[in-house]
């Protein structure tokens, strides 16, 4: 909190320019970009209408085998990001919302490709959050083919995670889709996290390697979309589920 | 030392905001890991012009904000800013009358001894081994040092810090 003054300052450059160029757009740009987001929305939207129906049948699937798995929908907040620099030997950013905006430590965060990283402090105004990549970062996924479960380890490179202790006959594959898995009760399953873009195989070692590239934009996202645990979730009944309740009682 | 012959303390407190300004005003990728430490720096000016009103606590805190500024563990930069302070406190003497290029040389003993000790402290908590163009900052900061020596100073005379 005592920090910010400091962090808002060298903030402003970039948010007065950003208001300048809001404030000074002309009215042809403004309706091009009308024009572009007008078809952007009709394209998203009928997807969605596939979406919808999907959903419904997955949650008949669903109830037909007796699991429970809440798709509901989640309430989140779009946090910009300040433009300050952290330290560049560990993968963090400053978001400008903090518990004023009711966020609290632990929560995750998305773009709009994937999953980006977690809070790891908020103060007031600020908060600090670390993403999937920094080195002593881990999450827990699973590959969305098969629902193989592993955690994938962050490496230190922007555009590297490391998967370690995949067995060498494991059923995994360049190309693969890798989405939370929602164990270990920080992060929403189902979202994805990366794509796995190396397996290597060394009959030396007992686990193949295998590396994977972040699906989410973590070096060029300017806003990312903060994900609260929904209020009403299920009774802990199957492991998927008992995710999130730690993170309601944080706050 | 009575109180009245103190003069200046907003200045100490500007550079050193000023210092910290510039450790998180973002750069591109290319240079973010060449940036000089310029809080280290800052520090050292005031412990080698004002021993007595700047020294390890003054480090210390300096310490905290930045640890809280760049987000590394809270207190990893307050040990070692504090020891540097220590250090220049301990030599300032000496250090004052050396000439330019050999104050330059102390000075990024100085800071190495800084980076080292956040190193340290680094790999007690796990963290991988950096490149070796960690240490670079340093000899930066080494080099800039006669510049920074001669503004902090005109500074100094300007406002009359003492």
């Amino acid at each position: 909190m005592l920090v910010y003054p400091l962090q808002w300052l060298v903030d402003l450059p970039r948010s007065t320019s950003e208001w300048f160029r809001e404030s000074l757009a002309t009215r042809r740009e403004l309706q091009e970009e009308n024009a572009s987001l007008r078809t952007q929305q009709l394209v998203l939207n009928t997807q969605l209408q596939k979406l919808e129906a999907l959903e419904a049948e997955n949650r008949r699937l669903r109830a037909l085998l007796d699991s429970s798995f809440q798709v509901g929908k989640r309430p989140m907040l779009i946090a910009g990001l300040l433009s300050v620099d952290m330290d560049p030997y560990r993968h963090q950013i400053e978001l400008n919302k903090g518990t004023l905006d009711h966020l609290f430590k632990g929560q995750p965060l998305l773009d709009s490709q994937g999953v980006m990283g977690q809070l790891i402090h908020v103060g007031p105004f600020t908060s600090t959050a670390m993403l999937i990549t920094d080195p002593s970062h881990a999450i827990p996924v699973q590959v969305n083919r098969n629902g193989l479960r592993t955690i994938a380890l962050g490496t230190g490179s922007i555009d590297r995670l490391e998967l370690p202790h995949i067995p060498d006959n494991a059923d995994i594959r360049v190309g693969d889709l890798l989405v939370t898995s929602g164990l270990g009760g920080r992060f929403p399953p189902g979202y994805p996290v990366a794509e796995v873009n190396g397996v290597e195989q060394d009959p030396g070692r007992a686990f193949s390697r295998v590396t994977a590239r972040p699906r989410a934009l973590l070096d060029r996202s300017r806003e990312v979309l903060v994900v609260w645990p929904p209020e009403l979730e299920g009774p802990p009944r199957p492991p998927p589920s008992t995710a999130d309740q730690t993170g309601n009682s944080d706050t | 030392m009575n109180l009245t012959r103190h003069h200046g303390g907003t200045i100490i407190l500007l550079t050193f905001a000023a210092a910290m300004l510039l450790t998180i005003i973002p750069l591109s990728d290319d240079f973010r890991t060449l940036r000089p430490d310029w809080v280290a720096l800052t520090l050292i000016f005031w412990c080698l012009a004002l021993p007595y009103r700047v020294s390890v606590g003054s480090g210390f805190i300096a310490g905290l904000f930045l640890d809280v500024l760049t987000g590394t563990l809270l207190g990893q930069h307050a040990l070692s800013l504090s020891l540097v302070a220590y250090f220049c406190v301990r030599l300032h003497q000496r250090i004052r009358i050396y000439p330019m290029w050999q104050q330059a040389l102390t000075v990024l003993i100085l800071l190495i001894l800084h980076q080292l000790l956040t190193l340290w402290v680094d790999s007690t908590i796990g963290r991988p081994a950096h490149p070796p163009s960690y240490w670079l900052p340093s000899l930066i900061g080494a080099a800039l040092w006669p510049l920074v020596y001669r503004l902090m100073t005109a500074l100094r005379v300007n406002f009359s810090v003492q």
